[in-house]
């Protein structure tokens, strides 16, 4: 049943989304008991991340086999782009959620907060904060001299920096495009190797930022609604900065292979489209997080 | 159109499981749909035996609450969603002549996510301290502190999250991309137009469901402080962010009903829709409007003056597209050579009852008189109504007019219109006396109510007993039609236009081998 349909392409029946379903059910019930503390939990959500990564290398690798063979025409294509294009859309909500979030609290909840005199006195609003009950706010980057103190991160350190990177990386991925269509082999792999590269160095330097925070700014999770929203926005997309340089890890390795021709690679577009989403999610990170 | 080779494909338990076959997706889909229809059906049991009359007597005040959350949450996710997306796998490819959706194998995933996903939900019941019993919509600070049960929904909406989404990027991709040649935009049928502006209310509001819930983890067990005022956040900001998807979310179940309507009045009036273009207009204003008026749900909340005016005259406003479409459907039969089989009776009914469930929500827009409806009966009668009234009744208007083209026999019109009436009258039984008993200050969510509300807390209680048991004589219509009957035709109804009426019933497996032109 598989290939030409008249004029259209259909796939075979496939196990794999059946089998990527049970280890995202194993992984939520795994989640679940992990947060609970019952014991099989991190045993849970392991077999099922192990199902789940399993899963994704025999469905790509179908789809890969399939994309070789040239089984899919253009109408395919089409549906491809449109998917990937629809799902980023989706992923923005997901942030625009957060980003909410954090206006909310900065335009309206602080300064409610602020002005019941009766139930916290003495609350000053303002941003940073941690909330009335919160620990205090010191400088920017400045080591707590008490327990109960903390310190946001300033943006014209590594998240300046890690700007630069991004931004670069950006650039890079578009000249290994350039490559690509040229039919230029090496330019394309050098560049998007470079791009992977960049894309490693903001992770160690996101991962350094984070660790300073913790051990030296008293910045946590629990650091009062600033560092909730500082983590839950900047992890969110950290993790998504990961997601995309594995992403682009395995499109380096077809590139290698041989996979895309110059005008056949909706697998690099579709990619590369993602990592300029997560860049231009970082650029509001960068404005309304770390510097405003 | 139909070839051997089209036929061919996996047997028995694995056709289902591995299946990238629209039709059969579809099917799994109206399958799940109508079983978890009946276990929160089950549950609307429960809390209307409990309000048959006034004291505690068959369930403990906790268990009373899990059972109004779970019966909101099963049947808003688990059974009018993915009825509805059934209805699209089943119907889209052959409305629009495609031989199947764009991305087949995404949409087995997008089905089998639901199962795993609703066994999360119901699992929450046997968690330690039972399921959350703060109400579907999840509201903080009840819910950063219920048990364990919460993050067994928390998860459990995740993953029908990723099946919304994956859903309605295949239904988008398939619209946009898979039409025949010669169906434009502006002459797909209506029922294609609303699923694509649907889709796109879901991958706007669903990933923000997401993320509200997310955060609600987060405060949970991991120390963030968002909906916690200490730490400088607001469970307000719970509200807004949840209503933010909720009010779009009233629309995505709505909207394909609509949808629904405007495919069946037609071909029993017997004339083309009135106003087609005016209905693709309507729909589409309908939708962006959604996103404006979230706040309408928390009037009593706390708000500026200028916060609670904007959100009332918004909401407002939504009536006149709204009034467009009834408008519309109206005019379609005006004059018109009208029959009532049983598919015409469900969608004039749904028409009928959605308008009602309408003309409430006008009232409860009403920024000061909602101060007063706020929280009680009467709003659980208003989105009753329009949940019921309008998205039910159409996916049984939508089964009953495609069932001949699914299983090639017609199905037994007497049971039908059984069904339709009893489940009529049943559902107004049940919820019409609920319009005076919030009027007179029913509090909703309440296991145990003052003596003078007795008497329509009885009538209420009677009228969901007949509907629940009416939906018997569905079940066994369906399982007759699927066995046998007489054979249909392939235009199945004297006058119905469209693609999917040019087919063989039942339809082959893949409709369309070639795409066929559209004049």
């Amino acid at each position: 049943m598989s290939g030409a349909q008249g004029s259209y392409y259909l796939p075979n029946p496939s196990p794999y989304p059946l089998v990527a379903s049970m280890g995202l059910f194993l992984l939520a019930l795994g989640f679940v008991f992990f947060v609970n503390d019952v014991a099989m939990g991190p045993w849970a959500m392991i077999a099922g991340a192990a199902v789940i990564v399993l899963m994704m290398f025999r469905w790509f690798g179908v789809v890969i086999s399939e994309s070789q063979s040239g089984a899919y025409n253009q109408q395919v294509d089409s549906s491809f782009r449109m998917g990937m294009a629809w799902f980023i859309f989706s992923e923005v909500m997901f942030f625009a959620a957060f980003f909410g979030a954090l206006f909310y609290v900065r335009q309206f909840s602080v300064e409610w907060l602020a002005g019941t005199e009766l139930l916290w006195p003495g609350y000053e609003g303002g941003w940073p904060t941690a909330g009335p009950a919160g620990a205090e706010v010191i400088a920017a980057d400045t080591p707590p001299s008490a327990a109960n103190q903390f310190s946001p991160m300033g943006a014209w350190g590594i998240p300046a920096i890690n700007t630069l990177l991004l931004l670069t990386s950006g650039a890079t991925l578009t000249v290994a495009h350039w490559g690509l269509r040229k039919g230029n082999r090496s330019q394309l792999i050098i560049w998007l190797a470079l791009t992977v590269v960049l894309g490693i160095s903001f992770l160690g330097f996101q991962a350094f930022e984070y660790a300073h925070a913790y051990s030296e700014l008293g910045l946590t999770l629990k650091a009062g609604v600033y560092g909730a929203t500082f983590f839950m926005l900047t992890g969110f997309h950290g993790f998504h900065v990961t997601m995309g340089v594995i992403m682009l890890t395995v499109i380096l390795v077809r590139c290698i292979k041989g996979h895309f021709s110059a005008d056949h690679h909706f697998a690099f577009e579709g990619v590369a489209w993602y990592w300029h989403f997560v860049d231009v999610v970082w650029l509001g990170l960068f404005v309304f997080v770390y510097w405003l | 159109m139909s070839t051997d080779h089209h036929e061919d494909r996996p047997q028995g338990l694995t056709r289902w499981l591995f299946t990238t076959n629209h039709k059969d997706i579809g099917t799994l889909y109206l399958w799940f749909s109508f079983t978890m229809a009946v276990v929160g059906g089950i549950m609307s049991l429960v809390i209307r035996s409990e309000l048959w009359e006034p004291g505690l007597q068959i369930v403990e005040p906790g268990f009373f609450n899990q059972m109004t959350t779970l019966h909101g949450l099963i049947m808003v996710f688990g059974f009018v969603m993915p009825a509805f997306v059934g209805l699209a796998n089943w119907q889209l490819p052959m409305m629009i002549g495609a031989p199947d959706m764009a991305l087949p194998r995404m949409n087995n995933w997008s089905f089998w996510l639901l199962p795993p996903a609703a066994t999360l939900l119901v699992l929450s019941l046997f968690a330690p301290g039972g399921a959350p019993g703060v109400g579907w919509t999840l509201y903080a600070p009840l819910s950063t502190r219920a048990g364990m049960g919460m993050d067994f929904v928390i998860l459990s909406i995740h993953m029908l999250g990723i099946s919304s989404i994956l859903g309605s990027i295949n239904i988008i991709a398939t619209i946009l991309n898979m039409r025949a040649p010669g169906m434009i935009l502006m002459k797909m049928p209506m029922f294609v137009w609303s699923w694509l502006i649907t889709a796109f209310l879901l991958l706007a509001a669903i990933p923000v469901l997401a993320g509200a819930v997310t955060m609600l983890l987060t405060d949970r067990h991991f120390g963030t402080s968002f909906f916690d005022a200490a730490g400088g956040g607001d469970p307000v900001l719970f509200q807004h962010i949840f209503w933010f998807f909720g009010h779009p979310e009233v629309y995505i179940l709505v909207l394909p009903a609509f949808g629904v309507f405007s495919q069946i009045i037609p071909t029993f009036a017997r004339k083309p829709l009135f106003g087609y273009t005016s209905m693709v207009f309507a729909t589409a204003t309908i939708a962006f409007l959604s996103f404006i008026v979230w706040a309408h749900h928390m009037y009593t909340v706390g708000m500026p003056m200028g916060g609670e005016l904007f959100f009332m005259y918004a909401t407002m406003l939504i009536a006149v597209p709204t009034g467009v479409k009834v408008f519309n459907w109206v005019s379609t039969m005006w004059q018109g050579s009208m029959t009532f089989e049983t598919p015409m009776l469900w969608a004039i009914g749904g028409v009928f009852t959605f308008t009602m469930g309408g003309i409430t929500g006008l009232m409860l827009s009403v920024t000061p008189a909602d101060f007063q409806y706020h929280d009680t009966y009467f709003v659980v009668a208003h989105f009753h109504y329009t949940i019921i009234g309008g998205s039910v009744l159409a996916i049984f208007a939508a089964v009953y007019y495609w069932l001949p083209k699914w299983t090639g026999h017609m199905f037994s019109e007497p049971l039908g219109k059984t069904h339709f009436w009893l489940t009529l009258i049943g559902f107004n039984l049940t919820f019409f006396p609920q319009h005076f008993l919030g009027l007179a200050g029913m509090p909703r969510r309440i296991p145990d109510y003052a003596l003078q509300f007795t008497g329509f807390n009885e009538v209420s209680t009677v009228g969901s007993f007949i509907t629940i048991v009416a939906q018997l004589i569905f079940f066994y219509l369906v399982f007759k039609c699927i066995r046998g009957g007489k054979k249909a035709t392939d235009q199945v109804w004297e006058d119905a236009e469209g693609l999917e009426w040019a087919v063989p019933s039942p339809a082959p497996y893949h409709t369309f081998a070639t795409p066929p032109q559209v004049k």
